[in-house]
């Protein structure tokens, strides 16, 4: 870990300016990503300004109908508001699904879509990879790459987005609130916020430097059968090896994003009119330009079959 | 005391305290948060710097040139030694890798520096600002490759498992060729990583030429002798203490570079020096467990009589390393006239496998187990019927040679009737339980017995405390108190009357924790001390030693009785003494024994495998505490859980490492995978053992239930995976149409 000054910051606004004044910087939240990367030096931010005393931890109702989830409310708090198991249960079961409770106590809605990939070579400064030294090759490709993506990937990266959280949200046509250092504030919705890792796999969402996420909104809730399915090598606190979210309408029609597979939660709005055929036309639009290895080609027949046990457990 | 006749009457024998389920001694200091571990050790010497160890980026080469410029000018930087610095150090005993020194590179993440810094922070900051150039060479690193050249070689697991090249008995070619019904199957096991919870960890200092070392070693005699090996000092300038461990499963039964670096370090900066290796450095600077690629044919009679068995293993390893000997039970398993049992050792260029809970059997018995379920299954016998009818009560290589005792078809009848094995649906992928596809399976696991000589000193003081010292370990395996139960037991005391002092290599030398022969052998060791102490008891109180009689702090013969303190009135007693073995263990083969029933879900849709329930039956002589023996035998379950379903330290062949070199990657049970355990103990007592009647249980409890999991998933789904662990990849294309 390198040295590095410390700052809190009393507005958003500060804090986005304090971000983009100092090179380097970073914000820090609930700090369970970004402390791992900077102890292992994969991140070595020289400035720190912490957010988590922004007051953007409430979570209130929207005039539309919607919620706004202030960026810093926690994992724990978000899964058991009473609004979200209601209404958006998705989100709240994807948010259970994740790390552990103690985590989650920690982690913060914007951490959450903030966090990093899990490909282990990432995690080894002793290796070639794109992500964490631009140019320097990507290890994965021909290497172990069981855990990663399968479509969307490119000749210089094939990492995952590990959130689940983000999934469930993708599912439910979230958008991003931010503020950028000038003071000038917009949404994202959330399928243009993360991006494929094309030739600049460093880059992973469309904020901009020092913009800071301040809230995640919404949209009216949808009603059906909200359901995620994380599939996993072991019961608890392992990433998904594919997740599913889904709301299915009793009619069979209805949303699915699937978490696992790319550098970004997947959804393919076109193949959604085909649910209620069952799972192999989905899949077969939502993966039509997979580009599994070796390693992880299993993966497409898992979303298959994962897809294929939501859509009876909505009917049941 | 030498002990070469079968055990008779001892005061052992009373069971008022040994045999009893008493709790851990050492309890609420782990739950407490004051056991002292290692390297929180901070009382132990004032002035602790802390080191940081920094691993080869490549597998295999030389290092050309290390730039310390900015390291050594960082902040709080007290001193850096480097590889560079010294010629390779000498081998330490056992070690197949070389620890530190010199220019070349034999595995990833061999330690090549240590900074020395006034903070932890600091040392680590430091560390990552050497640059290091480095000349790679190609390297062996797929053994399936390697394999095919691969030469027969016989060996020791250094645990007690051992077989030479080759062992032939009968004519296994020709009575496979002539059997009715026969098995020609290869299974693999990968790689695995001890994954204990306490890192490798050492505190170092020097006292002039004498260095004292406070660790995390389950071997204390061995290691002291090592590491003065690798430092070239004498061995008794050396004190090591480790009386607290968490975990090691034999990834601490030698000395590895955090001891020898914190000893260079301490040295360089004039300093006592903590440090610990960090977790991505565990898998590929420390060992692990061997993979192996395993062939087993089984040729039997239409009723089922095995008349001829071959089990070939193939593992890999350094030049100097061992191989992993995954035929040793077979061995000695299950009867037929004809066999032949192979071991072949590849060379290759990861990191050093070694010793990890039961070496050779814990993988062997992944195949060998399954086999067997295959063969029940071509026979049409049920597989608890079919290991029954194949059951020996002698060695199939030498028939004169008995078990000392064997009562595998206990374990298997028992088991059977408390699991509800009648209820099993033999045939697969025919029973359903919502979205699970449910399965039951059975194996059997088999460990040996080893006997070896252990020391112990006792002393009475005048307050009727009985002081137990020896270098004896606990690896969290209950050492502390089944030793406070011999002692108690032997001198007529209540527990909270015995005090236990382990793991300083000043105390007399033990067998040590390892090969599930601690329990044994050092309660055995703590009996011979104590017979000497009631001996000068007897003498000092004027007792005739034959019928005195020890109880309830008193010594007493005919009316006569006096407080056993009185015998220290005059000054503390002291006697030690060791237990040192005849040849009972080669006119007998000493087992242990077990079945494991195991049922299993596997999700229809995705073939996520999630144990239902487990039952493990053993037969393991005299168990001296029911409560910390059920709980290595649960976790050595737990164990074979993970190496059934998830665990695998994954090679990458390219650049020649095991890359998924965290507990995020690498991937042991969790809570919510362990289902109820029921763990169930003959009794019985192998009066061969020991005076204290005893076998081991902890390495036992591994054995066999990976392939129990793996029948299981078979009965469920009827897709029979060889290759382990069964990750769901391997599953799903095969599994039954998902409706
Ligand atoms: C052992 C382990 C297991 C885990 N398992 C799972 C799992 O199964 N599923 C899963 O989804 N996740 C899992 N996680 C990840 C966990 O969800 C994330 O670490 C957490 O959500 C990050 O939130 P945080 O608030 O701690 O972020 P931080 O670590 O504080 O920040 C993460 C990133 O977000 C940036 N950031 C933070 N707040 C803002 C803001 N308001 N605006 C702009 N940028 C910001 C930071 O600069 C940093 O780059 C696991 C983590 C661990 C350590
Ligand atoms: S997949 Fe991406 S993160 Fe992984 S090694 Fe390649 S470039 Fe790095």
């Amino acid at each position: 870990m390198r040295s590095f000054t410390y700052e809190r910051a009393n507005t958003p606004v500060e804090a986005a300016a304090a971000v983009a004044r100092v090179p380097g910087a970073k914000f820090i939240a609930g700090g369970t990503n970004l402390l791992d990367l900077m102890k292992l030096q994969i991140e070595a931010p020289t400035h720190l300004v912490d957010v988590n005393g922004l007051k953007l931890d409430t979570i209130e109702p929207t005039p539309e109908g919607g919620l706004r989830i202030g960026a810093l409310v926690r994992n724990t708090d978000l899964a058991a508001d009473e609004r979200v198991r209601r209404d958006y249960g998705v989100l709240s079961r994807a948010l259970l699904a994740g790390a552990s409770g103690q985590l989650r106590n920690q982690a913060t809605t914007a951490g959450n879509l903030l966090q990093r990939t899990r490909c282990p070579y990432f995690y080894d400064t002793a290796q070639p990879c794109n992500k964490r030294e631009p140019g320097s090759g990507c290890s994965a490709i021909d290497g172990f790459s069981r855990q990663l993506g399968i479509i969307g990937v490119s000749d210089a990266c094939i990492a995952i987005n590990p959130s689940d959280m983000a999934v469930a949200m993708r599912a439910l046509d979230a958008t991003v609130e931010t503020v950028r250092p000038d003071s000038t504030t917009r949404t994202i919705p959330i399928a243009e916020f993360h991006r494929l890792p094309g030739d600049t796999p460093h880059l992973e969402t469309t904020l901009e430097p020092g913009e800071l996420i301040t809230a995640v909104s919404l949209p009216p809730h949808l009603g059906g059968r909200q359901i995620y399915r994380k599939v996993r090598d072991r019961a608890s606190y392992a990433f998904a090896l594919v997740s599913v979210a889904a709301v299915i309408q009793r009619d069979g029609t209805g949303r699915v994003a699937v978490g696992g597979v790319a550098h970004k939660p997947w959804r393919v709005e076109a193949a959604e009119a085909d649910l209620p055929r069952g799972p192999r036309v989905v899949t077969e639009q939502l993966l039509a330009s997979a580009k599994p290895t070796h390693d992880n080609a299993f993966k497409v027949m898992l979303v298959e079959r994962t897809l294929g046990a939501v859509i009876s457990e909505a009917r049941s | 005391m030498r002990f070469d006749t079968p055990a008779t009457t001892s005061p052992i024998d009373q069971l008022k305290v040994v045999g009893q389920p008493t709790d851990r001694i050492d309890g609420p200091y782990k739950t407490t948060g004051t056991a002292p571990y290692a390297y929180e050790r901070h009382d132990v010497v004032p002035g602790q710097a802390y080191g940081f160890v920094l691993g080869s980026g490549i597998a295999k080469g030389r290092i050309t040139a290390m730039h310390l410029e900015e390291a050594k000018t960082a902040p709080g930087v007290l001193a850096i030694v480097t590889t560079l610095d010294m010629p390779r150090l000498e081998r330490g005993m056992m070690n197949a890798a070389y620890l530190f020194g010199g220019p070349v590179i034999q595995h990833y993440h061999q330690a090549i520096a240590v900074v020395v810094a006034e903070t932890f922070e600091q040392a680590r900051a430091a560390a990552y600002l050497i640059r290091v150039d480095y000349q790679p060479e190609a390297g062996k690193f797929d053994l399936a490759a390697e394999a095919l050249n691969a030469p027969l070689v016989g060996d020791d697991s250094g645990e007690g498992s051992s077989g030479p090249p080759e062992v032939r008995v009968g004519d296994f070619e020709g009575a496979f060729a002539a059997a009715a019904v026969t098995l020609d199957e290869s299974y693999t096991t990968p790689d695995e990583s001890h994954a204990m919870m306490e890192p490798h960890a050492t505190i170092a200092a020097w006292h002039g030429d004498r260095l004292t070392l406070w660790t995390s070693n389950q071997m204390i005699a061995w290691s002291k002798r090592s590491i003065a090996k690798i430092l070239g000092i004498p061995a008794e300038n050396v004190r090591l203490d480790s009386p607290y461990i968490g975990g090691g499963f034999g990834a601490k039964l030698f000395i590895r570079a955090d001891a020898v670096l914190a000893a260079l370090a301490a040295k360089a900066a004039h300093r006592p020096v903590k440090l610990a290796l960090t977790r991505p450095l565990i898998a590929n600077n420390t060992t692990h467990r061997p993979a192996t690629i395993q062939r087993i044919r089984i040729g039997a009679n239409r009723d089922g009589t095995i008349t001829a068995i071959a089990h070939e293993s193939t593992s890999g390893n350094l030049a100097e390393g061992k191989l992993e000997t995954a035929v040793s039970q077979t061995r000695l398993l299950y009867a037929g006239a004809n066999r032949l049992m192979a071991m072949r050792l590849a060379p290759l260029d990861l990191p050093e496998g070694n010793a990890m809970r039961a070496p050779g059997e814990a993988p062997g018995m992944m195949a060998l187990e399954v086999a067997m379920d295959e063969m029940a299954e071509k026979l049409g016998l049920d597989p608890v019927q079919f290991r029954i009818l194949n059951d020996t009560q002698v060695d199939p290589e030498n028939r004169d040679r008995r078990f000392s005792h064997r009562d595998l078809v206990g374990c298997l009848r028992l088991g059977a009737e408390r699991f509800g094995w009648d209820k099993r649906t033999p045939k697969p992928a025919h029973v359903r339980d919502g979205h699970w596809l449910v399965g039951a399976g059975v194996a059997v696991g088999f460990r040996n017995n080893l006997l070896t000589k252990s020391a112990a000193r006792v002393r009475l003081d005048h307050e009727g405390v009985v002081t137990v010292e020896t270098d004896m370990t606990d690896i969290g395996t209950g050492s502390y108190t089944i030793i406070a139960q011999t002692a108690a037991e032997m001198m007529g005391v209540a527990l909270d009357k015995v005090a236990v002092r382990l793991g300083d290599s000043a105390f007399p030398a033990s067998a040590g924790s390892g090969g599930q022969w601690g329990a044994n052998n050092a309660t055995a060791g703590v009996y011979a001390a104590c017979v000497k102490l009631r001996e000068a008891v007897t003498q000092q109180l004027g007792f005739n030693a034959a019928d005195a009689v020890f109880s309830d702090g008193e010594v007493r013969s005919g009316n006569r009785s006096v407080a056993l303190a009185e015998a220290a009135s005059a000054g503390e007693l002291v006697a030690e003494d060791l237990i040192e073995y005849g040849d009972l263990a080669k006119t007998h083969q000493q087992s242990t024994f077990a079945a494991h029933f195991v049922e299993v879900g596997v999700d229809a849709a995705t073939g996520e495998v999630r144990v239902r329930r487990m039952l493990a039956v053993c037969a393991a002589g005299r168990i001296l505490n029911p409560k910390s023996a059920r709980s290595q035998v649960i976790g050595a379950m737990t164990m074979g859980v993970g190496a059934a379903l998830m665990e695998e330290l994954v090679v990458d062949k390219r650049r020649g490492f095991f890359v998924n070199h965290d507990l995020a990657g690498y991937e042991v049970p969790v809570h919510a995978d362990i289902p109820h355990q029921e763990v169930i103990f003959l009794d019985e007592v192998d009066p061969m053992s020991s005076p204290m009647k005893a076998k081991g249980v902890a390495e036992l409890g591994i054995c066999g239930v990976g392939a129990a999991v793996a029948n299981a998933v078979y009965n469920a789904t009827g897709v029979r995976v060889r290759d382990y662990p069964l990750t769901l990849d391997k599953l799903i294309n095969r599994l039954p149409e998902a409706v």
